[in-house]
C-alpha cells in the first residue's frame, strides 16, 4: 500500500470516527452542538417565612417537579441551627427543615437550578377512580349545565372539553353564565377552580398543576394554574388561560395532584414567595452538568468524568490543536513565516489571558526592547547558553520594570505581562536576533508580523464561544482536526504567497 | 499593485511550489539519514575526496581548544587560507587569510589582525557561536581558491558561486547569485541579490533578476548581466553530475566555485535546495523533473555522470 493510499484510508477512519461520535452525541445523547441552544439556566428560589416560638418546627416544602422541557437540580440550603433533608411521600417529594427550638422571625431557602432540554417527567399512574361528583347549587346548577352542554356539543374528547369549558370561563362569550357562577370579579384560581369542578362533573378525571413561568429575572413570581386530566389514555395538560393544549415549554410545576405547597408545624404566619434568577452559565459548565446527569457511556470515559479543576486545564489544551490547525494553515496554505513553529499559539493563549490590544503592545514593548539590548550583547562575542541565560535576565528585568513602571503610572493592563512565558520569548528575541543579523531587520519584520497575524487569528477562534464549546463538548472532533492536518500535509499545490512570489514567471508565459 | 497569478497559470508554466519540493523533491528523494553528510562540511569533504570530486583542498582540521597552541606553526606552511565553521550556516564565521605581514594576519581588505584574533575565531567555532542551535563545532582550515577572474566585474562583494540543481543524478537548472550593496554583500534573492539564470547547455546567462524583476545591467557595477559566459561549463555540469553518486541525494543543490588554474570545485552540498532558481531562470522546474522521470522509466537511461549531464545539456534546456 502506497503512503497515499494508507493516508486516505487513515483520514477517512478518523472523519467517521471523529464525525460519527460528534453525530451520536447531538442525535442520540441530546448534546447541543451551539452553546446558544441552551446557554439560559434559571436558578429559582423559594423563601419561607414563619415565626417560631420555642417550639420544635418542622417546615416542609414542596419540590418542583421536571417536565420534558426543563430538568431540575435542587439545591435545598440548611440555615445554622436547622436540620435538612429530602422526604418522598408517594409521589411527593418535599424539603423538610426542622429544628428543636427555634425563637422569633425564621427564614429558609430552597434553590434549585432549572436547565433547559433533557428533563426526565415524572410518570403519573392513571386514575383508579371516576372523580367524585362535586354537587352544584341552584341556581349555579343551571348555569354549570348550560355550560357543560355547551362544551360537550363542541368536543370530541376529554381535552376537547376542557378547552371548551376553559374558553367560555376566559372568554367573554359566556360572560354572564361566567358571572352567575363566580360573580363579578373571578380570579384565575377561582375559574380553574371551576373548571376542575366541571370537569369532575363530567367525569374526566383531572387535577391542578400550579407553578410558575419561568421568565427573565424576576423578584416575585405570579403563580399560575394549569390543569392536568386524563384523557382515556394518557395526562394531558391544557392551559385554560390560552386555551392551549401541553405542556408550555418554560412552565415549572411546583405543585400537583393535590399535593401541599407548604406545611410548618410549631411555626405561625407562614408564607412563600419565589423569585428566578436567569444565569449566564458558560455552555461549557452546561456541556459538563448535561453530561454527569445524562450519565452516558461515552461520557463516563470523557473529559466529562475528569474533576472539575482538571476539566478547565482541558478546556484550555484542547485549544491548542485549533491553533495548530492555524498554524498549519497560515503556514502550509498561505505561505505565512513565522518565527519559530508553535511560538503563535502560545502567544495567542496568552492573548487570552491579557486580550488581544494589551497582548500585541505588551509582546511588541518587551520583544523590542529585549533585541536592543540583545544587540548590545552580540558586540560581546558571547557563548550561546550564557548568551540565552543573559538574555532570560534581561527578560525578567523588563517583566519587572514594565509591570512597576505600569502601575505607578496607572496603566494596570500591564501588569499581565507575567502571563507571557518568558523562556518562549527569550528564546524568540535570540532566534529573532540572530535573524536581524543573518538577514536583516526586514526579515525580523516578515516573522514578527507573521507570528503576530497568526497569533491574533488564532487567538480569535480561542475566545469564540463556538469553538471553544466544540472542542471542550466534542472532544472527538479533534480527529476532524487531525484528519484536515493530515491532508494538508500531503498537499502538493502552491501557497498563497507563490502567487504572488512566481507571478512574473506566469505572465511571461502569455 | 499586489498582483497574483492564478495556481493553474503557473502549473501550466511548470512552476513547483514550496509544498511540492518539500513533499515530492525532498521527502521523497532526500533520505533524512543523509542530511548530516550535508550539513556538516567535515563530512562532505571526506565524501566528495573519496570519490574524487574537486573540492578546495582541506589543510587542517581544528577541533579541540588545546589544538590552538600548535596553530602558528602548523600555519606556517601556508600563508593563505580560509576558516570556516563546519556546521555553520549563512556564511556565518568564514575568515578569510590573505597573506602574512611579520606575525600578523592580512585580510582581504589589507588590515592585519595579531594571532590572538585568529586563535579567539577558532576559540568561537569551537564553542559554537557559528554553528545552527549553538552545537560544539570544529573549524575548518582550507585552501584559498584563486578565483577565476569570470566574475569579477560583476559582484559587489565576495565572489559568486554557481549553484546547479541536480535531480537524481541529472543537472537539471543552474544560475549563479551575485550580491549587490542593497543586499549588503549577501547571496541572498529575496534580500536584493540579483539571480542570473545559466542556460543548463551552454553556461550563458539567460536572465538575470533583482527583487523578482528583470534586470539588465548590475545595479552597482553596472556591467552587462546577459552578456555572462561561464567557462568550462561542461565540467561544471559534469562535477555536479558526479555528485549525486556520492551524497545519494536525489534533489541536490551543488555549489561550484571557478579555480583560475583548477578549473571547478564543490564548495558545499545543499540538500535542500530553494526554488528561487525558478525565478531566476524564468522557468519552472516540473516539465524537467518530469521529462528526467520519463527518462527514467525507459531502458536507456544514462548511468554515468557524463552520459547524464550530455543528455541534461541535450534535452533539458530546452524544456
Amino acid at each position: 500500500m502506497t503512503a497515499k493510499t494508507q493516508l486516505r484510508i487513515l483520514v477517512a477512519v478518523l472523519l467517521i470516527i471523529g464525525l460519527g461520535a460528534t453525530a451520536y452525541k447531538h442525535l442520540v445523547l441530546g448534546f447541543p452542538l451551539t452553546p446558544g441552544e441552551s446557554s439560559r439556566i434559571w436558578t429559582v428560589q423559594a423563601q419561607m417565612t414563619f415565626r417560631a416560638q420555642g417550639d420544635p418546627v418542622k417546615a416542609q416544602l414542596n419540590l418542583p417537579d421536571m417536565t420534558r422541557h426543563l430538568y431540575v437540580v435542587p439545591e435545598g440550603i440548611a440555615p445554622r441551627g436547622y436540620g435538612y433533608h429530602v422526604e418522598q411521600v408517594g409521589s411527593q417529594r418535599m424539603a423538610v427543615w426542622e429544628a428543636r427550638a427555634p425563637t422569633g422571625d425564621q427564614r429558609l431557602f430552597f434553590r434549585a437550578r432549572v436547565y433547559k432540554g433533557g428533563g426526565i417527567a415524572t410518570q403519573l399512574p392513571p386514575p383508579s377512580d371516576p372523580p367524585a361528583k362535586p354537587i352544584f347549587a341552584e341556581p349555579e346548577a343551571a348555569a354549570a349545565d348550560a355550560l357543560l352542554a355547551d362544551a360537550y356539543a363542541h368536543s370530541a374528547d376529554a381535552t376537547g372539553l376542557a378547552l371548551r369549558l376553559a374558553r367560555s370561563l376566559w372568554g367573554d362569550a359566556a360572560k354572564p353564565v361566567r358571572e352567575t357562577l363566580l360573580g363579578q370579579k373571578s380570579t384565575n384560581a377561582s375559574r380553574t377552580k371551576l373548571l376542575l369542578k366541571l370537569l369532575h362533573a363530567s367525569d374526566v378525571p383531572a387535577h391542578e398543576l400550579t407553578g410558575f413561568y419561568l421568565t427573565d429575572n424576576s423578584r416575585s413570581v405570579t403563580m399560575e394554574h394549569l390543569i392536568e386530566l386524563w384523557d382515556g389514555t394518557e395526562w394531558q395538560v391544557v392551559v385554560p388561560k390560552e386555551g392551549i393544549k401541553g405542556m408550555p415549554e418554560d412552565f415549572l410545576p411546583w405543585q400537583s395532584n393535590g399535593e401541599f405547597l407548604m406545611q410548618v408545624d410549631g411555626g405561625t404566619d407562614s408564607k412563600v414567595s419565589f423569585a428566578t434568577i436567569v444565569d449566564k452559565i458558560s455552555s461549557r459548565q452546561l456541556a459538563v452538568q448535561m453530561g454527569q446527569q445524562t450519565g452516558a457511556g461515552l461520557i463516563d470515559f470523557s473529559v466529562f468524568a475528569l474533576p472539575v479543576d482538571v476539566q478547565n486545564t482541558f478546556a484550555t489544551l484542547l485549544l491548542i490543536p485549533i491553533g495548530a490547525l492555524v498554524v498549519v494553515v497560515m503556514r502550509n496554505l498561505v505561505g505565512l513565516q513565522t518565527s519559530g513553529t508553535f511560538m503563535p499559539i502560545l502567544i495567542a493563549m496568552v492573548f487570552v489571558q491579557t486580550d488581544l490590544l494589551v497582548g500585541l503592545a505588551l509582546f511588541i514593548v518587551v520583544v523590542g526592547a529585549g533585541l536592543v539590548i540583545r544587540g548590545y550583547l552580540t558586540s560581546l562575542n558571547l557563548l550561546l547558553v550564557p548568551r540565552i541565560a543573559a538574555v532570560l535576565i534581561v527578560v525578567t528585568t523588563l517583566y519587572l520594570l514594565l509591570a512597576v513602571v505600569g502601575f505607578k503610572l496607572g496603566i494596570e493592563a500591564a501588569l499581565s505581562v507575567t502571563f507571557f512565558p518568558m523562556i518562549i520569548i527569550a528564546w524568540t528575541i535570540e532566534r529573532m536576533s540572530v535573524l536581524a543579523e543573518e538577514e536583516g531587520m526586514w526579515d525580523v519584520f516578515v516573522q514578527s508580523f507573521g507570528s503576530l497575524l497568526t497569533a491574533t487569528i488564532a487567538y480569535l477562534l480561542m475566545i469564540n464561544q463556538q469553538v471553544s464549546f466544540l472542542t471542550f463538548a466534542f472532544p472527538e472532533l479533534l480527529l476532524v482536526v487531525l484528519a484536515i492536518i493530515l491532508v494538508i500535509g500531503q498537499y502538493t499545490g502552491f501557497r498563497l504567497s507563490e502567487l504572488r512570489r512566481f507571478e512574473p514567471l506566469a505572465s511571461e508565459k502569455e | 499593485m499586489l498582483r497574483l497569478a492564478s495556481p493553474l497559470r503557473l502549473k501550466r508554466a511548470g512552476i513547483v511550489g514550496m509544498n511540492r519540493r518539500n513533499v515530492e523533491l525532498i521527502a521523497e528523494n532526500n533520505p533524512r539519514s543523509m542530511f548530516p553528510l550535508v550539513d556538516d562540511k567535515l563530512k562532505t569533504k571526506a565524501l566528495l575526496r573519496k570519490d574524487g570530486i574537486a573540492a578546495p583542498r582541506l589543510l587542517g582540521v581544528v577541533r579541540q581548544t588545546g589544538q590552538i597552541k600548535e596553530l602558528p606553526a602548523f600555519l606556517k606552511a601556508f600563508p593563505s587560507f580560509v576558516m570556516k565553521p563546519s556546521q555553520g550556516s549563512g556564511g556565518k564565521g568564514i575568515l578569510v587569510i590573505t597573506g602574512r605581514d611579520g606575525d600578523s594576519y592580512v585580510k582581504p581588505s589589507g588590515k592585519t589582525v595579531p594571532f590572538a584574533e585568529v586563535a579567539r575565531h577558532v576559540n568561537n567555532t569551537l564553542s559554537g557561536l557559528f554553528s545552527l542551535g549553538g552545537k560544539p563545532d570544529a573549524a575548518m582550515i582550507e585552501a584559498m581558491i584563486d578565483f577565476d577572474p569570470v566574475f569579477d566585474d560583476y559582484s559587489f562583494e565576495g565572489v559568486p558561486d554557481i549553484r546547479v540543481i541536480v535531480y537524481k543524478g541529472f543537472p537539471m537548472m543552474a544560475m549563479t547569485r551575485l550580491s549587490t550593496a542593497q543586499s549588503d554583500g549577501k547571496a541572498n534573492l529575496h534580500q536584493g541579490a540579483v539571480g542570473v539564470g545559466l542556460d543548463i547547455a551552454t553556461g550563458l546567462a539567460m536572465r538575470a533578476v533583482q527583487f523578482n524583476r528583470p534586470v539588465h545591467t548590475h545595479p552597482d557595477t553596472g556591467a552587462d548581466l546577459t552578456s555572462i559566459a561561464v567557462p568550462l561549463w561542461r565540467d561544471i555540469v559534469e562535477l555536479a553530475a558526479q555528485c549525486y553518486q556520492s551524497s545519494q541525494l536525489g534533489y541536490l543543490g551543488v555549489d561550484v566555485v571557478l579555480d583560475r588554474t583548477q578549473g571547478p570545485q564543490v564548495l558545499e552540498l545543499n540538500a535542500r535546495p530553494g526554488l528561487a532558481i525558478q525565478v531566476a531562470n524564468g522557468r519552472g522546474m516540473a516539465p524537467r523533473v518530469a521529462a528526467i522521470e520519463a527518462l527514467l522509466r525507459t531502458e536507456g537511461a544514462p548511468n554515468t555522470p557524463t552520459g547524464r549531464a550530455q543528455w541534461s545539456m541535450d534535452v533539458l534546456a530546452k524544456l
